[in-house]
């Protein structure tokens, strides 16, 4: 099973978990696994079409999926998936 | 409540000024304790990355956010938030700032006019994705 990292701001709705197992085979099918285990987390994910937030990058190993193939990005038993909050701002 | 530690003070500081007329940006780690108040004992600075114009701007690299999350880990300590400058402006955050926070995170906003250093102030995204100000206690240095 490949392992998510959850950042420390979205450990609230994963019961304080920082590392999760999934079973999916593809990262769409991950975040489905992920929003279904954790329904809260889903906002933060999601925007309201079901695509990932502009403000959220999901990363297999050291590289983003928008570099890879997406949702469609192959996930095995050893991937390391890291879940990438935007940190972004400005004064007005 | 949120209380800094001095050293992270300074840094904050120094970092504004310095970073002047740019917004600065950088971590925050500390502990919480099991009455929810937030001691920041370490601040580490991090290069703001946003293409285009950085009086007004900041952003983190993705790849900084994954190094500070294996710090935090490496470190035993935990990622508590994240600060940066409002170069001539209030430490009050923007939409922009709302629009882009995380919850969990404490969003500390320190102001500075034409180099001197304003007020330090600290946020928090509710429930209803709305920053409210934590109380904020600085260590006198």
């Amino acid at each position: 099973m490949a392992t998510i990292i959850i950042p420390t701001p979205l450990r609230k709705f994963t019961n304080n978990t920082a590392r999760l197992n999934v079973q999916a085979d593809t990262i769409a099918k991950t975040v489905d696994e992920l929003t279904l285990n954790f329904p809260d987390l889903k906002k933060h994910l999601l925007d309201d079409n079901g695509n990932i937030r502009s403000f959220v990058n999901i990363f297999v190993g050291n590289d983003d999926i928008r570099n890879l193939e997406n949702g469609d990005t192959v996930v095995k038993a050893d991937t390391v998936i890291s879940i990438v909050p935007a940190i972004a701002g400005g004064n007005f | 409540m949120i209380v800094l530690e001095t050293d992270v003070q300074k840094l904050i500081v120094q970092e504004a000024v310095e970073s002047y007329p740019n917004e600065c940006c950088g971590f925050l780690y500390g502990n919480e304790d099991s009455n929810g108040r937030r001691i920041i004992t370490l601040a580490r600075v991090v290069t703001n990355v946003k293409d285009g114009d950085k009086r007004r701007r900041f952003e983190i690299s993705p790849h900084d956010y994954l190094e500070a999350e294996r710090y935090a880990e490496e470190q035993q300590i935990e990622l508590l938030g994240v600060y940066h400058s409002h170069p001539d402006h209030p430490a009050i955050p923007s939409e922009h700032d709302r629009a882009a926070a995380q919850p969990f995170f404490s969003y500390i906003i320190i102001s500075v006019n034409n180099k001197e250093p304003g007020a330090i102030r600290s946020w928090r995204l509710n429930d209803d994705w709305q920053f409210e100000e934590e109380n904020n206690h600085l260590i006198a240095y």
